[in-house]
């Protein structure tokens, strides 16, 4: 082999660039995502749906939201309890979640996914 | 290789009496069915909102005030967060006036009653029986919904641009930047209404007859404005009923709509 010497050199010193993220992340978990209640989500207890569903499917629910209450006009949500609710991200869920930043962004960060509900609608305002 | 001149000619004789007959074939296979494809959208029956302009009491106000009576333009733009970017170019369009020549242009007259010459006329979407947009849309973002509201599903619209191209009326904007970066200066509070959505860049966007305050039993924000400062000339109502207020208006008085000879059927009715 023709300058082998050189590479090897090569060779070594490419891979460790290539590699340098794992080590120098070594050991670090990524923050597990946090999402924090309000006060007033807190207090009300109850939500639209179980905390369960709610986790794992409330984009679905807000999909199904967003179709019937603009494309058929049916704009009132019967809950899992019984209880009746005004179809409206920006009316009804984020007058209980009203801090985003802590609520949303937390697991849609994590997860990166960037969904485009706030080109439109508009975020509560935050205390900070 | 290669097709030579008789080989062609066979192939495109072929073609063009397969051409020939493949509607005749279709009618054999499925009579009727491709003309109810090329008819379009089935009109939706029952409930019709509707309004009827009285513009005799609009102009009597707009002549009382130093600057005119803007209070529907207001109240809408507030309502619904339309922003102002101070070129007319730009310009999002619920609810705007214009002049009368330019409102019906299909009854010119040369010698026209001093009373309507250059009056501005309030504009809104007229909310078709029979929608071009609804009929051109792509995505169906804007559809009719089974009350007659023309409506729009802003996550559907991809910002073609058909709609405002099929809209014989101009009722439908583009929104060329994204409204929260309208000219702060010219929006000071803006958004003015936190329960109700903004645009974003690329959509197109028109009067919604007050979709959501109609689904709460309110009458649409125009109608309030002018009802509040008791001038009554915007009368929002079911065309479909026979003793509904707009009914009874179009009884009594007459009444003109724009551009009647496209077969739009728009539901806005002026008394002049």
């Amino acid at each position: 082999m023709y300058d082998g010497g050189k590479i090897i050199i090569g060779l070594i010193i490419g891979i460790g660039l290539f590699l340098s993220p794992f080590f120098y992340n070594a050991g670090k978990a990524a923050k597990a995502p946090d999402p924090q209640l309000t006060e007033k989500a807190k207090e009300a207890q109850v939500c639209v749906g179980t905390k369960e569903y709610m986790r794992e499917s409330h984009f679905s629910l807000l999909d199904e939201w967003r179709h019937t209450a603009v494309r058929d006009g049916e704009r009132y949500y019967t809950a899992y309890n019984g209880k009746k609710y005004y179809k409206s991200l920006q009316v009804t869920c984020m007058d209980c979640h009203s801090n985003k930043t802590k609520f949303c962004d937390q697991c849609h960060n994590y997860l990166d996914v960037d969904p485009y509900c706030w080109d439109c609608h508009i975020v509560p305002e935050e205390k900070k | 290789m290669g097709v030579d001149r008789r080989e062609f000619l066979k192939i495109a004789g072929y073609a063009t009496l397969f051409g020939l007959g493949g509607k005749a074939a279709i009618d054999i296979l499925a009579p009727g069915e491709l003309e109810a494809s090329m008819e379009g959208i089935p009109l939706t029956q029952g409930k019709r909102w509707s309004m009827v302009l009285d513009m005799r009491k609009c102009l009597k106000q707009q002549e009382a005030g130093k600057d005119g009576c803007k209070e529907c333009i207001i109240a809408c733009h507030r309502e619904h967060n339309v922003p102002d970017w101070g070129n007319p170019m730009h310009a999002i369009k619920w609810i705007w006036q214009d002049k009368y020549e330019h409102v019906f242009p299909d009854t010119p007259n040369q010698f026209i009653d001093e009373g309507v010459r250059h009056k501005p006329f309030i504009l809104m979407c007229n909310h078709c029986f029979n929608p071009p947009c609804v009929r051109v849309c792509p995505t169906q973002a804007t559809f009719k919904r089974d009350d007659g509201i023309v409506s729009m599903d802003m996550h559907r619209c991809i910002g073609c641009r058909f709609c405002m191209a099929a809209c014989p009326y101009g009722s439908r904007s583009f929104n060329w930047g994204d409204p929260r970066k309208a000219p702060k200066e010219l929006n000071p509070d803006y958004p003015t209404n936190p329960a109700y959505p903004e645009r974003s860049m690329g959509v197109v966007e028109k009067c919604n007859f007050c979709v959501e305050l109609v689904a709460k039993g309110e009458f649409p924000a125009c109608v309030q404005a002018c009802d509040k400062i008791k001038v009554n000339a915007l009368n929002f109502g079911d065309l479909d009923a026979p003793e509904s207020n707009v009914r009874k208006l179009l009884r009594e008085h007459y009444t003109i709509r724009r551009k009647p000879a496209l077969g739009t059927e728009p539901n806005l009715f002026y008394i002049i």
